[in-house]
């Protein structure tokens, strides 16, 4: 569940990215969020992230209010969220392997439950095959699949994907949604922005229009 | 996969000596993981490894080598140190019989332990066959030394006072023509020992700081190269520590490696001069060797290593990785 009740976020310098935000996402919902370059959807994401702090009103996370968690306390907080970006962000001197088993280690898994959940990860975008390869030997569809198995296989409660279509052609943004799709069946609260309204219209998911900081339109409240 | 619930412990409840250990286990596994992940990222790039581990020995094994040094020169002026004794040269006109009689009556005297008469034919015997001046000495008429008696005092040689007081009593007596005492180079040497010593320390300082910025310096740059890992790790929820923990180890890898070096690099100094020394001892009737260094020296080098490659990194940390934020 993720609510945010009047949320303004400025920019040191003056920048105001987000301007009276109030948004309903229930636990277990997929939502889109939508707009032009600059409308603030990344700083959305950012904010329930607690990778940028709102400057007023308030964010609540799974239960928690984000202005009561400590900066000490960031760090495992944010190990319920997974994260997608449109530049896959992979270490190209790790492979596969190393690169989807990263939130494990840092959770400090043992070795064996990491084994096990990496390759269930990987299975899961079918690049098990490819478990010892490095990023660089990948296509750039492979490359965003190896970044999804990443952002869920410390099984999150929260998705975020920032434009992770963005470099993708239709055939394989539409792959990718639809692994988002699955991952939301089983309950995964999945929150995407993207640019592309055409894909995302087919989708029939819920739709956040962001316009210049402010909504504009958020669609149905239920999916 | 199945999400899991933030409100609800994602593990069975266990009890809360088996979380412990489990908390433990992980503690021991990440430590265990920055330890051989660091060591392998030393590795990865020998050369530049290499280099900089060398720079930081020659760093450490300067101070060492001063320090053995004045060690050695220590040693060798501490047996100086009980051999102290008053030279007191007779007037020429005293003959043996009168300058042993002399000898005598000094070495009644409270102050002094025992006195060694010095016979003005012996003297002229062995300056004849030290000084090589023999034939120089043998076209003179009569032998110009003097009677001379060695006056060792009765107590330790520090209390200068008395010494001092001695030396006047001396002095005064009608058969002294005049008093050596050669504690006054000795002290001197002792001075300048302390001088030298106050260098050492103070390059030692100077050179502990090039360390610990060449160790700042190198974790910085690893830092650097690391930083989109950084901050994924971050994103991901990476604590400061598991972040730090590698770098805090590439630290302590430098220490040791570079203490190694710095110990390799005095070893060899000692054995290029030991050959040298031994053949100037042999001059001074001394079979003195050079001390090497000890058990316990070796292992102050490797501690003040390791010590100063920690701390040079957890600067570097601490300066550095608080700067990183996931973008």
């Amino acid at each position: 569940m993720i609510k945010f009740t009047n949320v303004h976020m400025n920019y040191p310098g003056g920048n105001e990215a987000l301007r009276n935000i109030n948004l309903h996402i229930e636990q277990g919902a997929m939502v889109y969020i939508t707009g032009r370059s600059g409308a603030g959807k990344s700083t959305l994401l950012r904010l329930i992230a607690l990778i940028d702090r709102h400057s007023r009103g308030q964010i609540i996370v799974n239960g928690q209010n984000l202005e009561r968690v400590r900066n000490r306390r960031i760090p495992i907080f944010r190990r319920h969220i997974g994260f997608m970006f449109q530049d896959h962000r992979l270490l190209n001197d790790r492979t596969l392997y190393d690169n989807v088993a990263l939130p494990l280690v840092i959770a400090g898994y043992r070795h064996q439950e990491i084994r096990k959940r990496v390759q269930a990860a990987l299975d899961k975008v079918h690049l098990l095959t490819k478990v010892n390869s490095y990023p660089m030997a990948l296509s750039g569809g492979e490359q965003q699949r190896v970044g999804v198995a990443r952002a869920v296989v410390h099984r999150p409660a929260i998705l975020l994907a920032d434009e992770p279509t963005g470099n993708l052609d239709p055939a394989l943004s539409w792959d990718t949604m639809s692994l988002f799709e699955q991952f939301n069946q089983v309950g995964v609260t999945v929150l995407i922005a993207s640019h592309d309204i055409d894909m995302i219209s087919r989708m029939s998911k819920r739709i956040i229009t962001l316009k210049s900081g402010r909504i504009l339109t958020q669609g149905a409240a239920t999916t | 996969m199945k999400p899991r619930n933030l409100k609800k412990n994602i593990r069975p409840n266990k009890s809360f000596k088996s979380q412990l250990k489990r908390r433990f286990d992980t503690w021991l596994l990440q430590h265990a993981q920055a330890f051989i992940s660091s060591l392998g990222q030393y590795i990865k790039s020998p050369i530049s490894s290499v280099l900089t581990t060398t720079v930081i020995g020659i760093s450490l094994a300067l101070p060492a080598n001063f320090y053995l040094l004045l060690d050695n020169i220590r040693y060798v002026s501490s047996s100086w140190d009980d051999s102290v004794q008053i030279t007191v040269f007779l007037q020429t006109d005293i003959d043996e019989s009168r300058a042993a009689e002399f000898a005598n009556i000094l070495a009644n005297n409270n102050n002094i332990s025992e006195t060694h008469l010095i016979k003005r034919a012996d003297a002229l015997v062995e300056y004849q066959k030290l000084s090589g001046f023999a034939d120089a000495l043998n076209s003179l008429d009569e032998n110009p030394l003097p009677n001379v008696v060695l006056v060792t005092p009765n107590y330790e040689n520090i209390d200068e006072a008395r010494t001092e007081k001695l030396i006047k009593e001396l002095e005064a007596m009608p058969e002294t023509d005049s008093v050596q005492y050669d504690r006054r180079w000795l002290k001197r040497l002792l001075y300048l020992l302390d001088i030298v010593n106050r260098l050492i320390v103070v390059l030692s300082t100077f050179l502990a700081i090039a360390v610990l910025l060449i160790v700042g310096n190198t974790i910085r740059l690893l830092i650097d190269n690391r930083r989109s890992e950084i901050e994924i790790t971050k994103l991901f929820g990476g604590t400061d520590r598991f972040i730090q923990r590698p770098f805090l180890y590439s630290g302590f890898w430098y220490g040791v490696s570079s203490s190694i070096i710095a110990w390799l690099l005095v070893i060899i100094s000692v054995q290029m001069l030991g050959g040298p020394v031994n053949k100037l001892a042999r001059l001074y009737n001394s079979d003195f060797q050079l001390i090497g260094l000890s058990l316990g020296n070796s292992l102050i080098l490797l501690a003040s290593g390791i010590v100063l490659g920690l701390f040079g990194s957890w600067i570097a940390v601490k300066r550095h990785l608080r700067a990183i934020e996931p973008i």
